[in-house]
């Protein structure tokens, strides 16, 4: 292979981003060396096991990485504005929808989501730390090596092109010879490994390490969530695991288990990715719906309305997520009774979900709700995800959807899912629980512009879908002719995009100038919040609480907190036992990446040898007997002495 | 406060399209041409009544509490009351979906099985069959009684049912004439079945709408639908003009590229059906192979390829060049 196929060639807005990268890349290793900070980042982040600066670290690809999906999205807009334009070529759109999908699903949804459920799942049921800690370092590190592989495609070896479903036959080496792909198997089977540990991680988290006396409906929403989301992973990823690696085995080494030749059979590997696709859906929706009962909760100052409905409903989610995944290819000549079946049980699923929302309506009804960035997110996202909701069930309808599949209508649908169900539960997280993070909020009057600019951009750049898609355009297409008149919709969808992007830039801002400027004095508990995590200083301690806190009743802090209840008592104070930073994960991780890559270009003697690298990192590991340390009385109390005042 | 106000104001004026979306008749889904588009079209607008009422009920819920409740200046020590939730009204809101989800599947079955077979008041008449072969990026149609091949355009006699056994000559694609029917999946060493019937004489725009590649966005053609007079006139007219289709040809035909229109004798029925295998020996992956740099010229050499078939083959004639396969009614 020569250097000018190894690196992608010719196209002028790539090679822009190859010097860029480069740039950057220079630019931050000889800032990081002027600062001399490559020792502190070592010792504090890459080899940190604290679940709090995992979920910093989480959050901070995920945003990276939306900005990386942003970009791809924007491009495809400007692309489709006008009829017949000429900025990508349809090789390079091809490859632009395909990462946009993958890195907002896998890169941005995921990472943010879990990176808040790991700040905040240990603290609201009162742990130190997650179960397995270690492996929760090594989930986060897979998730970065792996979103690190599957973007440098683009400058190097050419991008996945197959759509981020990727279905085959066209994702075979028959009709896509190029290396692209191998980066999707790849580089998604290393990030499915670590969201597997994190499923794992916390699920036992949940069932091993709440709080005495926080029974299972005494827990708040959000761990509810997280736990039901935990075990959907458990159920759904190890499909994916297997996809991928029968994927990987027919590009790489010409197995035909989805091919057209020698009996291969595309339609399985439909079957399999929509069997772990559908519920990857729920898994970063469920956390979302948990994100905003909280927040729904905290600014109505009410209690969260029919809990245990809540619990149900989200269970009977997670259940239903299991038996729907034929919709999404209700067209392929499935007989009219699997349809049908397969119609009902969709539609079924409105039905928890309409529960809960009207349970947040009337959270809402009789509360006194104040207007804060965190609940403006949770506000819009009720109209917003109705119509993604209503939609959801038009399109439920498999004899309907055969007017509907593949059209813009179903790309303006789960748009309407995904961003107010996602995207908007991430911002409102983010501003909810940023004071536990790094003990100040961010500014919310730019926080407000953050909020209109992006809800009104995204209302317009999803909205003119629905009636494109209606008016027969498919999705995933670079160009259109003038004579179809979807230019005037598009254009306008175009518009709304970059009001989109302009809301994006006002968070980047906010982060910046809260970073900068914002009032470092915000206490332990500034929205007057309900749960465990408002108990303990902003931002949390690395050791969440001097003090293991027990638990009555659902909402325990709130009623503690009015009774005067929260107080330490000096002489509670035992030293507490905390891991130790571990190196293993960064660098086992790192094996993988490098393993990864060469297995991209089919180096198979390189991948070998590296492979080495693996097993000695899992074999050093084996003998890690570091059983962590103790922090001091002295210590803990000095710390708390300092956010609480003096101790009783 | 102020803020509540834009946002309700804002959504609300933002919403009101998809209200109208019911009544919009311009957009093809909403202009059926044919039986089988028409049911389609009937439970979507049923459906969309009921997805109305819903957006309504939410929104005004929401807007009203949103308002009522908000927090005001002057009442910061209201402390609101703790309600743990009320079961009359949570089983409400559980059974008026449940009653929903019963309305709306019940028509949605019906018309699914409807939908599978020859549609009503057309059972006694014996479909036309064509088989539809697609490959990257244009469609093949075959008519095996009539023994003629064409590609990216299908003649159709109008108000007479026809039968569409689709299969694939590589990737997976989707074959969709919206203003006469629902989609289906075509795929190789596959068949699947699909039977339209367009209404009245016209021209109707149809897609692949499953993303196959690079050709993708041009993988379109045209129905024509005509009376059964013109239609066996056309269907003369091919068998004394056309020239016939050879393997060769067809070989080349299947080259991935996209294509104009072509008009065969014979059909290539007689040496493949994709439906039951064969398909390896026309797919040559290197075809496939990408370069950036060279794009621009590869589609300029297609285009002038086109061009050389479509005056090699194409059969002059009014009918079926008449009109182009877009959108008429735009």
């Amino acid at each position: 292979m020569s250097l000018d196929e190894f690196f992608v060639t010719g196209d002028p807005m790539i090679f822009a981003s190859q010097i860029a990268i480069g740039l950057t890349m220079v630019g931050l290793i000889a800032l990081i060396t002027y600062l001399k900070r490559w020792k502190w980042l070592w010792s504090e982040w890459f080899t940190t096991v604290d679940h709090k600066k995992i979920g910093i670290m989480y959050i901070l690809a995920g945003v990276l990485m939306f900005f990386r999906g942003g970009v791809d999205g924007l491009l495809m807009k400007a692309q489709t504005s006008r009829p017949e334009m000429g900025i990508l070529d349809a090789q390079h759109y091809d490859e632009i929808f395909t990462t946009h999908g993958v890195i907002m699903i896998l890169f941005m949804a995921m990472p943010l989501l879990i990176g808040i459920m790991n700040v905040v799942v240990p603290l609201q049921i009162g742990a130190r730390d997650v179960a397995f800690p270690k492996l929760n370092a090594l989930s986060f590190w897979l998730f970065f090596v792996a979103a690190m592989l599957f973007n440098i495609s683009f400058v190097i070896g050419g991008s996945p092109d197959a759509g981020w479903t990727s279905y085959f036959p066209l994702a075979g080496k028959e009709f896509t010879p190029g290396v692209g792909n191998n980066y999707y198997a790849i580089s998604l089977q290393i990030a499915g490994i670590g969201t597997l540990a994190t499923g794992i991680n916390f699920v036992v988290t949940i069932i091993k390490m709440r709080a005495p006396g926080m029974s299972w409906m005494k827990m708040p929403i959000f761990v509810w969530t997280t736990f039901i989301t935990s075990i959907i992973i458990v159920a759904a990823f190890p499909i994916f695991t297997v996809a991928l690696l029968y994927m990987t085995l027919d590009r790489l080494f010409g197995t035909h288990f989805f091919t057209v030749a020698a009996g291969g059979d595309p339609m399985l590997w439909l079957n399999l990715f929509w069997l772990w696709g559908h519920p990857e859906v729920y898994i970063v929706v469920l956390p979302a719906f948990g994100m905003f009962s909280e927040v729904i909760a905290t600014f109505a100052r009410k209690n969260l309305y029919g809990y245990k409905s809540m619990v149900y409903a989200v269970a009977g989610i997670a259940f239903l997520s299991m038996l729907v995944w034929v919709h999404h290819f209700y067209t392929m000549g499935n007989s009219a009774t699997v349809n049908s079946i397969f119609s009902l049980t969709t539609m079924m699923i409105a039905i928890p979900t309409g529960v809960k929302i009207f349970n947040w309506l009337f959270t809402l009804r009789k509360g006194r709700i104040e207007f804060s960035t965190s609940m403006l997110w949770a506000l819009a996202f009720i109209p917003c995800f109705t119509i993604g909701g209503v939609t959801g069930v038009m399109l439920a309808m498999a004899a309907a959807d055969y007017q509907y599949h593949n059209t813009m209508f179903l790309v303006a649908h789960f748009h309407y899912v995904l961003i107010p169900g996602v995207v908007f539960a991430v911002f409102a997280g983010l501003y909810y629980w940023w004071p536990k993070m790094f003990g100040f909020k961010l500014n919310e009057k730019i926080g407000k512009w953050h909020f209109w600019l992006f809800v009104i951009g995204f209302n317009l750049t999803f909205m003119p879908m629905f009636f494109v898609g209606l008016d027969g355009m498919s999705r995933r297409m670079y160009t259109y002719a003038e004579s179809t008149g979807w230019g005037a919709w598009l254009g306008f969808s175009a518009v709304g995009s970059l009001i989109m992007a302009a809301g994006f830039a006002a968070l980047v801002y906010n982060i910046y100038w809260s970073f900068r400027y914002a009032s470092r004095k915000v206490g332990n508990d500034p929205w007057n919040a309900r749960t465990l995590e408002w108990a303990t200083a902003s931002p949390a301690p690395h050791y969440n609480f001097a003090k293991v806190p027990e638990v009555d009743r659902l909402d325990d802090f709130w009623y503690k907190k009015k009774k005067g209840e929260t107080g330490l008592k000096k002489s509670d104070l035992k030293p507490v036992h905390m891991p130790s930073n571990s190196w293993t994960p960064i660098v086992l991780a790192a094996a993988f990446g490098v393993v990864g890559f060469f297995l991209v270009f089919e180096w198979f003697t390189l991948a070998i040898i590296a492979s080495v690298g693996i097993v000695v990192g899992l074999v050093a590991n084996t003998f890690d007997y570091d059983d962590g340390y103790h922090i001091p009385v002295d210590e803990l109390e000095e710390e708390e002495r300092e956010w609480r005042g003096d101790l009783k | 406060m102020k803020a509540m106000k834009k946002l309700v104001y804002i959504l609300t004026l933002l919403f009101i399209p998809i209200f109208l979306a019911g009544c919009e008749s311009k957009l093809l889904v909403f202009d059926p041409k044919g039986p089988i588009a028409r049911s389609l079209t009937d439970l979507i607008v049923y459906s969309i009544s009921f997805m109305l009422v819903i957006v309504i009920v939410i929104f005004v819920l929401f807007s009203y509490i949103v308002w009522k409740y908000r927090a005001r200046k002057d009442d910061g020590d209201f402390e609101p009351k703790e309600e743990k939730g009320n079961h009359w009204l949570e089983i409400t809101w559980f059974t008026i979906p449940v009653i929903i989800v019963i309305a709306l599947m019940i028509p949605t079955t019906k018309t699914i099985y409807e939908v599978e077979d020859i549609p009503q008041g057309y059972e006694e008449e014996e479909p036309l069959v064509i088989h539809v072969t697609s490959a990257d990026w244009k469609w093949i149609f075959s008519y095996p009684e009539q023994n003629i091949e064409t590609v990216n355009y299908i003649n159709i006699p109008a108000d007479h049912p026809v039968q569409f056994k689709m299969t694939s000559a590589g990737t997976m694609q989707s074959f969709w004439v919206p203003e006469l029917g629902g989609q289906k999946y075509t795929m190789a060493n596959m068949q699947t079945n699909l039977f339209l019937v367009a209404d009245k004489p016209g021209s109707f725009y149809g897609r692949n709408t499953s993303f196959n590649g690079r050709g993708y966005a041009h993988m379109e053609f045209e129905v024509q639908a005509q009376t059964q007079d013109d239609f066996n006139e056309w269907v003369n007219d091919v068998k004394t003009t056309a020239i016939d289709l050879t393997e060769d040809k067809y070989a080349e035909i299947l080259e991935p590229g996209n294509l104009g229109r072509m008009t065969f004798n014979k059909t290539h029925l007689e040496w493949v059906n994709h439906a039951h295998g064969g398909s390896e020996k026309y797919i040559d992956s290197e075809l496939y192979e990408i370069s950036h740099d060279d794009e621009e010229h590869e589609e300029e050499s297609e285009d002038t390829d086109e061009q050389i078939e479509e005056s090699n083959t194409e059969v002059e004639e009014d009918t079926s060049d008449s009109t182009d396969a877009d959108h008429s009614h735009h």
